[in-house]
Formats: structure tokens, C-alpha cells, sequence
């Protein structure tokens, strides 16, 4: 397989006694979508909170495109184009579409914002992404429905020559027919060669896009695999139980458990 | 995405009408609480005391009253859109002016220095506060709380007890004192209406240019009409003759303290809606997560915030100190303080962050300074007064909390 263009290692994350993260491996390769899943709690939220600078790991390495980088504060991940999509929503409900999608990078000319070029660019963003529900985009985001408010999350986090996107439960809230266009955005970013990473309860949608899928389980790795290899028993039982029956599965897994004190201490 | 370049929607004045109307009931109320009571008290008042209350005297009056509370009210809308307040601004003023004073009239420095000392000194406080609220996290209520009493201590100290710092420099007196020449008012009149005008023309037909959605001529005319008109009855009131007995002085033309007002107006409503800071002090005060997230540094913003708040808050004590001739330790207190709070309310801020125009300091200054002047003009007792505003900035955060609610409920914030 090609190059991963993100490469994490040995990731260790705790908030005070709480150990979250106990050395967490994880490679993200362009043009694919790999699904992070993991029962509530496990840590994927902030595996990835970590990757786009808005709460640091405690230790470990970030290696992109095989440069070791240190990652502290958001404009550090949107330099590299690393983009977040968060659960809960980082949107500000005061202002509209177009000044949401240019939050913290405005455009601006001789020190003034270019709302022409902004607005104009959001239009082009949100035509390329195929959005149509949206009926003015000088709305206040306040008055969106959940789902466009995805959909102006997702664009926000292309409107710029981004690398890598991350998704942390994209589909969440949303009805049959908005999940199915939002999982088609997913797989429209990888096709023009993003690298996405793709938080998800709903294996249906990991199986419906995902590329790979790797399972976090007690603050570990537990397998990353190729979505073709595996079914959806084996993946539920890694979430489950941080192993699976085959064989040829989990070596990662295996040794979580048993290794769970040098890894924390 | 119906924004596509060939059937957009050209903005005439009946679409901006039906538009506003819409805005309005979904619970963006904005200016029309402001010009509403403006409208109103001040038919009460010619009502009540008909020769008085309208002559052109009373009028120029009102807008020396209320320069320095209008003034202070727009730093205030800085802080208030963060979702935070302070206090001390009051205070900030008083004490600033204190600074001015006592280097003008007891060190002999001549008036700039004094000015340039007395701004530097409410950007030393606001520096402080902010750094507490931003740095340390603490509440601004409490922090500023803090500043009120501390501030009016340092002001009795500067003045001393019972005492007062006359000020004597003709310029600082003039500032709000006296008028401009009738003709230079009517020059700023047609830059303010002109300027208006050309501006407007000039986005519409960029924006068209660029196959943006864009203000219809029509509107613009529209806009530009009623503004002219309003300002042009109001300059035209205030070039009046105004004195008793004009042989012996005569006094009319446009106050000078509406230049200071119009040219912070223009520089500070630049900096909010024009510059990246300016959207990053919305986003702040809209959702600071999510600005942290994008990469905004929410501190910063803040520090500045306060900053900017209280550096106004001392052009105000100068605009009080140029009024009263001298400063006291009342300089700033008691009611100066909730009466900006009040006219940035009254005018449109909300109070809980994110919603907010330098424009609304002046809007609720005025129905702030016709109450003032209305009350005093019925005689009425200060008690009457104190309790008459109380109740306006209640009503006024009533409605900023309703439409408030209304707006979440109809997605509109
Ligand atoms: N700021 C914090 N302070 C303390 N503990 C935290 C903090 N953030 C997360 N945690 C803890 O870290 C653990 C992992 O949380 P995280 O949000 O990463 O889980 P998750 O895998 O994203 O779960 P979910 O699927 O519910 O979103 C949880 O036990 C949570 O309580
Ligand atoms: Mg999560």
C-alpha cells in the first residue's frame, strides 16, 4: 500500500488519574477512508482532538508524510491541512454560513474582509459538494437543520486545500435519506485523494465507505484492518471485547490486555 | 444553493421592507425598541412641556448630556459582545479624567499630553482587567466588581476628598461645550449623507460585478433619503439661534462632541464589521469553543475587547470632565455607569454576547439622555428619575431576553 500520510505511535493521553489513550498506533493513507469505531468512551474523540491540535497528547509521535510534527495549537493542524469535523458541532450560531466556512482564516484585502470573495468562494464549496437544501447562504447557521449544519461543518473543513479530514460521528443525528448524502460527501473527498478518518457508531456506514477500520479498545489499537477482510461480527466482537475469534486477526489485541500496566506506567 | 449567478434576487425597497418585517417577528428586533421609544418619549415630553422640552437649546443640551454616556455605552459594546461586562467602566472614566486633570491643571502639560494620559491610563485598566478575565478565567463581574471599588478609591485619592481638578485649557472645554460654525454643520452633514450614498452605490455595483446578490438602486436612494432628511432636520434645529440675547453671544450650529461621536463611530463600527478581528469578536462571544477550535486566539480577543472598552470609557471622563469644567470625585459615578449599560441594551446589544453594533450606543444613548432631560425639565425629583430609568433598562433587557428566546425558537439568533 501506498505511503500513509499521517502516522501516529505510541499515543499516551490522561486527564488527571484517567488514562485514556495507552499507546495508540494508527496509519491514514490519501484516497482512503478509515473508520476509527470503538464503544463509548474509548478515546476516539480525543485521539483526535490530539491530531488537530486543540488538546496536545501527553506523549507519543505524529509523523506526516514521514516528518515527525508537533501539533499544539489548531492553526499548527490546519497548516499541515489537517481539518476537523467535531461531534458537537464547532459552529457559532451568530453568524452566518459564509463567515462560519472562513472562521480564524477571513479573507481579507488591504487589512479589510473580502466578503465578495468569501461569499463567492462558499457558493463555489457548496456547489462543488453538491449542497442544494441550503436556501441562502448569508443565513445565521441558527436556522439550519442538523443536517446542513453537517454539511456547512464538512465544507468548512474543505474550502481549503485540505489533506487530511476527520469526521467524529458525521452521521449521528441525522435521518436515513441526509446520512446517505452526507456518507456520499465522505466518499467524494477520498475519491479526489483526501485521507479522511471517519468516527462512527453505525457499521452499516463504516461498511457502506469505509476503506479500513480500526477498532480502539481500553485505550489501544486493537486491529486495523482492511474492510473487505473482516465482517461485521468479527469488528462487533473487537469492539466488544477488544479480540476477535479468526485467527488471523488482532495481534494488536491480543496483547492489549495483558500489557495494559507497563503501558500506563 | 438558489444563489446562482443568473437568478438572483435584486434587494428593492419592498423586498427590504418585507425582509426587515420578517427579521423583526422571528425576533431580531435590532434598532426598532430604540427608535421606538426615542418616538415615543419625545412626543410625551412635547406633550408635557411643549416650549421647552422642543426648543433648539434643550435639543443641543440633550446631545452634550449624553455624549459621554453614548461614548462609554460603545466601549461597553465591545465587552458585551463577549458575554461579558464591566463594571468599572464608570469609574474608568472618572479616574482616567482624574489622570488628565492633574497633569493638565496641577503639572502644567499641555492639553494633548493630558489627553494622550488620560487614554493611555483607561487602557492600563482595561489591560488589567482583561488580563484577569482572559488569563486567570475569573468572572468579569467580579474582577470588574473589584475595579469599581478600587477605581473610585484611586479617584478619591487623585482628586481628594471633597475636592475637584478644575480644567482651564480652552480646547478641553470646547470639546463638549461649544459649536461649530453653521456652515461647517451642514458640511458634515453632506459628507455624512454623501459618503453614505457613495458607499452604498459602490458595494452594490461591486457586488453585482462579482455576481453577488446586491442592494437595488431604488433602495439605496431610499436609504439615503431618509437619512438625509433625518440629519438634515436635526442640523437644521441645531444651527438655530440659541441664545437669549444673541447681540452678546451667540450660540448655534452642530455641537462639536457629534464630530467625536460620528468619527468613533465610523473607526469602531470599521473595526467590527470589516476587519478579521471584528468577526472574531462575534465569533467569541457567539461560541468561544468553536472560535478556539478554528484557530482563533480567544484571549487575545478578549484582552482587546477590554482594552478597547476601557479606553473609551476614558474618552468618555473626558467628555464629562470638558461638561462640568473640573472633575470631582463624583466624576463617573453612580448612574454613568448603568447608563451605558442601559443604552447599549436599550440600543440593541444583547447581554448575552454575540449581537451588537457601535450604532446601539448611540441609538439607546439618546433615549437614555431624553429621559435624563425630559424628567428634568417636568422637574421631576431625582428619585422619579432613578427609578424611571431602572425600569426603561429593565424593560429593555426584557426585551433583549424575549426576542432572545423568540429567535432561538424560530432559528434566527
Ligand atoms: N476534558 C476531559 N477531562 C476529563 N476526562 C475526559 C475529557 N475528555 C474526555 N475525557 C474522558 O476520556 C474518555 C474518552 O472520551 P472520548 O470523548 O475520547 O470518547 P469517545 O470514544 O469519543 O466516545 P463517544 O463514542 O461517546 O464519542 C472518557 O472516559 C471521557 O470521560
Ligand atoms: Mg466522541
Amino acid at each position: 500500500m501506498a505511503q500513509p500520510i499521517v502516522e501516529l505511535t505510541d499515543i499516551v493521553k490522561s486527564f488527571g488519574p484517567v488514562s485514556v489513550l495507552k499507546g495508540v498506533s494508527l496509519k491514514v493513507y490519501p484516497g482512503k477512508i478509515t473508520a476509527l469505531v470503538g464503544d463509548n468512551g474509548a478515546g476516539k474523540s480525543t485521539l483526535i482532538k490530539g491530531l488537530a491540535g486543540v488538546q496536545p497528547y501527553d506523549s507519543g509521535t505524529v509523523r506526516f508524510e514521514n516528518n515527525v510534527v508537533t501539533l499544539h495549537n489548531p492553526r499548527e493542524a490546519t497548516a499541515l491541512g489537517i481539518e476537523v469535523v467535531y461531534q458537537d458541532l464547532a459552529l457559532c450560531d451568530n453568524l452566518d454560513i459564509v463567515h462560519n466556512l472562513f472562521l480564524g482564516r477571513e479573507v481579507t484585502k488591504n487589512g479589510q474582509l473580502d466578503e465578495d470573495t468569501m461569499e463567492r468562494r462558499a457558493t463555489e464549496t457548496l456547489a462543488a459538494l453538491s449542497v442544494r437544501t441550503v436556501k441562502s447562504i448569508r443565513q445565521h447557521v441558527a436556522s439550519l437543520s442538523g443536517g446542513q449544519r453537517q454539511t456547512v461543518a464538512i465544507a468548512r473543513s474543505v474550502i481549503w486545500n485540505s489533506r487530511v479530514v476527520i469526521l467524529d460521528e458525521p452521521t449521528a443525528a441525522l435521518g436515513v435519506a441526509q446520512t446517505e448524502q452526507v456518507l456520499k460527501l465522505v466518499r467524494r473527498l477520498a475519491d479526489q485523494g483526501l485521507a479522511v478518518v471517519l468516527i462512527s457508531h453505525n457499521l452499516n456506514d463504516v461498511f457502506e465507505v469505509a476503506d479500513q477500520v480500526s477498532v480502539l479498545y481500553l485505550g489501544k489499537i486493537a486491529a486495523q484492518l482492511a474492510v473487505k477482510d473482516v465482517t461485521r461480527n468479527q469488528v462487533v466482537e473487537l469492539i466488544t471485547s477488544g479480540r476477535s475469534g479468526a485467527q488471523d486477526l488482532a495481534p494488536v489485541g491480543d496483547t492489549s490486555a495483558s500489557n495494559e500496566e507497563t503501558a500506563t506506567s | 444553493m438558489s444563489a446562482t449567478t443568473h437568478d438572483l434576487p435584486e434587494q428593492g425597497v419592498a423586498a427590504a421592507v418585507r425582509s426587515y418585517i420578517g427579521r423583526t417577528r422571528g425576533g431580531d428586533v435590532g434598532a426598532l425598541p430604540a427608535v421606538l421609544s426615542l418616538i415615543v418619549l419625545a412626543a410625551v415630553f412635547t406633550v408635557l412641556r411643549p416650549s421647552t422640552f422642543t426648543n433648539a437649546f434643550n435639543f443641543s443640551n440633550l446631545l452634550h448630556q449624553g455624549a459621554a454616556v453614548i461614548v462609554i455605552a460603545m466601549g461597553l459594546v465591545f465587552v458585551l459582545l463577549l458575554g461579558e461586562i464591566d463594571l468599572s467602566a464608570g469609574f474608568t472614566a472618572g479616574t482616567s479624567a482624574a489622570v488628565m486633570g492633574v497633569v493638565l491643571t496641577n503639572h502644567g502639560w499641555p492639553w494633548y499630553a493630558s489627553v494622550l494620559a488620560c487614554i493611555l491610563t483607561g487602557a492600563v485598566i482595561g489591560t488589567c482587567i482583561g488580563a484577569l478575565v482572559a488569563r486567570l478565567g475569573i468572572p468579569s463581574f467580579v474582577v470588574t466588581l473589584a475595579a469599581f471599588l478600587g477605581l473610585q478609591g484611586v479617584l478619591l485619592k487623585l482628586v481628594g476628598e471633597g475636592g475637584t481638578v478644575p480644567i482651564r485649557n480652552d480646547i478641553l472645554l470646547a470639546i463638549n461645550n461649544d459649536n461649530m460654525p453653521v456652515w461647517a454643520g451642514w458640511v458634515l452633514w453632506a459628507v455624512v449623507v454623501g459618503g453614505f450614498a457613495v458607499l452604498s452605490v459602490r458595494r452594490a455595483i461591486r457586488r453585482r460585478s462579482h455576481g453577488l446578490q446586491a442592494e437595488d438602486l431604488s433602495l439605496v436612494v431610499a436609504k439615503s433619503l431618509v437619512l438625509a432628511v433625518l440629519l438634515g432636520a436635526a442640523t437644521y434645529f441645531l444651527s438655530i439661534e440659541r441664545s437669549r440675547n444673541p447681540e452678546v453671544s451667540s450660540i448655534k450650529g452642530v455641537p462639536q462632541v457629534v464630530l467625536v461621536l460620528l468619527v468613533l463611530l465610523v473607526v469602531l463600527s470599521f473595526v467590527l464589521s470589516r476587519t478579521s478581528f471584528g468577526r472574531h469578536v462575534y465569533a467569541v462571544g457567539g461560541n468561544a469553543e468553536a472560535a478556539r477550535r478554528a484557530g482563533i486566539n480567544v484571549r487575545r480577543v478578549k484582552l482587546i475587547c477590554f482594552v478597547i472598552g476601557s479606553s473609551l470609557a476614558a474618552i468618555g471622563g473626558i467628555l464629562i470632565a470638558s461638561r462640568n469644567n473640573s472633575i470631582s470625585p463624583n466624576t463617573g459615578a453612580a448612574d454613568t455607569l448603568l447608563y451605558a449599560v442601559g443604552a447599549a441594551v436599550i440600543g440593541g446589544t444583547s447581554l448575552f454576547g454575540g449581537k451588537g453594533r457601535v450604532l446601539d450606543a448611540i441609538l439607546g444613548g439618546l433615549v437614555i439622555a431624553v429621559i435624563i432631560n425630559g424628567m428634568g425639565l417636568l422637574n421631576k425629583p431625582s428619585s422619579t428619575v432613578y427609578m424611571v430609568t431602572g425600569f426603561v433598562l429593565l424593560v429593555a433587557a426584557s426585551v433583549d431576553a424575549l426576542s432572545r428566546r423568540r429567535a432561538a425558537s424560530t432559528g434566527n439568533v
